[in-house]
């Protein structure tokens, strides 16, 4: 019985870090319609950072993953202005070609700057180890790791939901032109959008290191996991990607305790008998626009 | 001449072989004599055309983004692999010929899912099989031999006649005979009235549903066709190479499958052959500027290529062969390199 709560514990944590890491890509891709397979590339950078301030500069933990966010965003917004938005109208097999390039540019240039080795950051000693919680063992880091992302997760929702912005961007992702045309400044909400979510992405990344590992491939690696929380997730509203990440992580976790030997097989499996079943999502509404 | 009759030879016209293409597989061949210290590198290149053309039928004449392409050519390649490791087929050319069929077998079940859904889901169910197929020759490493790859493969003489040199001179010829045979079927195809019909599905489906053609069986029926080159190119590789890994499934082999067509353009069939030389060479030069980064610059010129526009890169590509040869032939010669592409 303990196994088992382990397990769902381990699960949420990890699906809880899949959904900070992929629901910018849950804009990107399921609202604004651009398939950015270099998402993951945005998840590095910020772990990156966070290492190389935590490791390096003796930076604490706590003040380090901020700046990981910001450090994303800001990559994020200046590769936004300068590159993808001349892609939004592009064919999709523009889009996918020039992120696995910019995937191949930062795994190769992570690698030159950085080594090719897994890297770990430091964690305070207040985050290591377990307490015990009437007899089952739950990992410090895990349950920061579950706090922030659930706040994290509520906060996206009420943004999403009741303030200005949040009505400004469904506004502009149901109907650009119209949205134009009642002046809400499309291109800068979307580039807002767009920096927003790969600073979450950053945050993830940072969070990451620990439980997911980092490395130069780390865009690679991950890639599918985040494509599939928003696939499956479909496109609709923040809640779908979030169910779809909470499943994947307990999917993962779970399939890796009781199958070892059959490994992402189980998952993989799923998503594509989920496609077939509903090619817009297990959550989805409508197909992409 | 009627309407229609008119209608027929413009639709031939294209289909016309004309002398540039007959100065390409000329070139292609004396590049054997050209050059016969680098057999090994030239093999290469064939594998790949061979492997882009396959792409090239589904991406450029069906519209079909696949980012798992590479799920065939692993298929082949472990096909001729097992079949020589185990002395199951032992004649290189059937063995090939069997591994070809599996990937298309392979190739026809997986189409049905491929043909469902938007670009997205198109995506992602490539991709997955593709990962998928890695994950179940990691699990049954018995069969597959897991991470070291299958080793010990010994090829036969080619018909009885050809012994594999260690040159790789027989291999090379046999690439290219295979690579020019499996092209002069595909050059049949595309300029039947199938290949037009695919080309009026991957600028409207709606359209040429309208029209009659059924959209989802000539789908699939191109679907396997490609599977069948991948596994042939796959084939190819163990064979010639003498062993087969698990990076055979690898994203970055769809991946750079896709830069190869991309750089060659799509939709003409030589986009593959052209791409696959292009790309080889660019990997030579950056990996002598830098060995171990070299996927950086290959990253780069992606997006360049991307930002700078397929079509606008490939009009100046074309603009100095179209020069030459509306002096030589006269009128419409450049035909032959735009009529595929998208008007």
């Amino acid at each position: 019985m303990t196994t088992l709560f382990t397990i769902l514990f381990d699960g949420v944590a990890y699906g809880m870090l899949l959904f900070v890491l992929a629901c910018g890509l849950a804009v990107t891709l399921g609202l604004m319609n651009f398939v950015n397979l270099a998402h993951g590339a945005f998840a590095m950078a910020g772990g990156y950072v966070c290492a190389v301030l935590v490791n390096q500069s003796g930076w604490p933990f706590a003040a380090a993953l901020p700046l990981a966010f910001v450090a994303s965003a800001l990559l994020g917004a200046v590769l936004e202005r300068s590159l993808y938005r001349h892609l939004y109208s592009r064919g999709h097999l523009d889009q996918v070609l020039f992120s696995i390039g910019l995937v191949f540019m930062s795994v190769a240039a992570v690698d030159y700057i950085m080594g090719s080795s897994r890297i770990f950051i430091k964690l305070p000693a207040a985050l290591e180890g377990q307490i015990d919680f009437f007899g089952v063992g739950i990992g410090r880091y895990r349950l920061m790791i579950i706090v922030i992302c659930g706040l994290l997760t509520a906060a996206l929702q009420l943004v999403l939901a009741r303030t200005r912005f949040g009505s400004r961007l469904r506004a502009a992702v149901d109907d650009p032109r119209a949205a134009s045309g009642l002046g809400i400044n499309v291109p800068q909400v979307f580039a807002l959008t767009f920096a927003f979510g790969c600073g979450l992405a950053g945050l993830g990344g940072a969070l990451s290191a620990e439980i997911l590992g980092l490395d130069p491939y780390f865009p690679l690696k991950f890639m599918i996991y985040f494509l599939i929380v928003v696939t499956v997730g479909g496109s609709s509203s923040i809640t779908g990607p979030f169910l779809a990440s909470l499943l994947l992580g307990i999917g993962d976790v779970a399939g890796k305790y009781y199958l070892p030997k059959l490994g992402p097989f189980v998952i993989y499996t799923i998503m594509i008998v989920i496609l077939i079943w509903r090619p817009n999502g297990l959550f989805g509404r409508t197909a992409t626009r | 001449m009627d309407g229609q009759a008119e209608i027929g030879h413009f639709a031939r016209l294209p289909a016309r072989w004309r002398w540039s293409e007959a100065a390409f597989w000329i070139l292609a061949l004396s590049c054997a004599f050209l050059f016969p210290s680098r057999y090994l590198i030239m093999t290469d290149i064939v594998r790949l055309a061979l492997f882009a053309l396959s792409l090239d039928l589904i991406l450029g004449y069906a519209g079909i983004v696949s980012l798992g392409h590479a799920a065939f050519f692993g298929v082949g390649a472990y096909g001729a692999g097992l079949l020589a490791l185990h002395g199951l087929v032992t004649e290189p050319v059937v063995a090939l010929v069997a591994a070809g069929l599996a990937a298309a077998m392979l190739g026809f079940l997986t189409s049905f899912l491929v043909i469902r859904g938007v670009d997205l889901t198109r995506l992602m169910v490539t991709l997955g099989i593709a990962l998928l197929l890695e994950a179940l020759a990691e699990r049954f490493s018995d069969i597959t031999g897991g991470t070291d790859g299958l080793q010990g493969i010994e090829m036969q003489p080619i018909l009885g006649l050809f012994a594999f040199d260690m040159f790789g001179k027989t291999g090379f010829f046999y690439c290219l005979a295979v690579l020019f045979l499996l092209f002069l079927l595909a050059r049949r195809i595309v300029h039947s009235p199938f290949g037009l019909s695919l080309r009026a599905i991957r600028n409207n489906p709606l359209r040429a549903a309208a029209i009659g053609i059924p959209v989802n069986r000539r789908l699939i029926a191109v679907y396997t066709l490609a599977a069948f080159y991948a596994g042939i190119a796959g084939a190819l590789f163990t064979q010639t190479t003498a062993l087969a890994s698990l990076d055979v499934f690898s994203f970055e082999r769809s991946a750079d499958l896709m830069l190869v067509l991309v750089i060659g353009g799509t939709g003409y069939l030589y986009g593959g052959l052209i791409g696959a030389v292009v790309f080889r060479m660019l990997q030579e030069v950056f990996s002598s500027i830098t060995p171990q980064y070299w996927q950086f610059w290959i990253g780069l010129v992606l997006v360049v290529i991307v930002l700078a526009g397929r079509e606008r890169l490939h009009r100046w590509a074309l603009w100095a062969p179209g020069l030459i040869s509306r002096r030589v032939a006269g009128r419409n010669a450049t035909m032959a390199a735009s009529g595929g592409k998208r008007r």
